[in-house]
């Protein structure tokens, strides 16, 4: 319930940014719509924790934040390399694993993977990410396994919200 | 004067890294790597391009459609990173590696690659 009322609101507030209009009539029609779509999303059954993960709460503004700059840094890695004439790659497959514990916690892992430029996940076996890296330093980094970590404190931090069983 | 200063040092920074990403993208050697170089142009160049771009319509509502866009690109592109990855792993294109970490045991299911 708290998350189709939370979906209403990200909905509505989305209408609003979008349109920047604030008559009745289309403020009206917003509401109607944010609605409509609660109603069919509600339906279809897909306002779980994966359609609409809000149990992670600040967990994930925080860990957004430390990936954000993990990013710049693997930006500035990849560039250089790119840049330098003898071009320096060491191209390198590997696997991690995704600790996390909801399917959701390793579909952030692994696209926080990809997300960093560098090192893509190209699959997925059970619970273990299988992974191409430019270079082997970026192979050595992601195997030590901060990320991992990361990603599984933010989904750990949002436990007392538990993902609800599907009814 | 000081947003048109920030808003061009972000879309040079951006727009340097574009550049970055497609020299790259012409000189890594695989699909596999090439990927990488695209990844600097899905994200960092993106962002600065973005926010150079945010700081010339001010404080606005184009100001918070530019970083929905922003959201949706974090979103969507790793998405279709790993699906155009996998899709030419389980093609059967071989990455050029320098080194292979993978389990040997674990070998069968990346050449099958279907499952």
């Amino acid at each position: 319930m708290i998350r189709s009322i939370g979906l209403a609101v990200v909905l509505f507030a989305l209408w609003l940014l979008l349109s920047g209009h604030f008559s009745p009539l289309l403020i009206g029609l917003g509401l109607g719509s944010s609605v409509l779509v609660v109603y069919i999303t509600h339906r279809m059954n897909v306002i779980d924790h994966e359609g609409f993960p809000i149990h992670l709460g600040f967990a994930a503004p925080t860990y957004l934040l430390w990936l954000g700059w993990e990013i710049v840094k693997a930006n500035v890695d990849v560039v250089r390399i790119i840049l330098t004439p003898s071009l320096p790659i060491s191209p390198t497959m590997f696997r991690v694993r995704a600790s996390q514990k909801s399917e959701l916690g390793h579909v952030v892992y692994a696209n926080s993977i990809t997300l960093t430029p560098g090192t893509v996940t190209v699959d997925i076996i059970d619970d273990e990410l299988e992974v191409h890296a430019l270079t082997s330093g970026a192979a050595d980094e992601l195997q030590g396994g901060q990320m991992d970590r990361m990603a599984s404190h933010m989904e750990g931090n949002g436990e007392n919200g538990a993902p609800e069983a599907r009814t | 004067m000081a947003a048109d200063i920030a808003s061009w040092i972000f879309i040079l920074a951006g727009s340097f890294l574009v550049v970055a990403g497609g020299i790259g993208i012409l000189r890594l050697p695989d699909v596999y790597t090439r990927m990488h170089a695209a990844g600097v142009t899905d994200t960092l160049a993106t962002f600065l391009l973005v926010v150079g771009m945010a700081f010339q319509a001010g404080f606005t509502l184009v100001t918070a459609k530019l970083l929905l866009i922003v959201v949706f690109t974090f979103f969507a592109s790793p998405t279709a990173s790993h699906a155009l990855a996998q899709a030419a792993l389980a093609s059967g294109l071989k990455p050029r590696l320098a080194e292979d970490r993978r389990p040997k045991d674990g070998k069968s299911l990346d050449d099958g690659g279907a499952e």
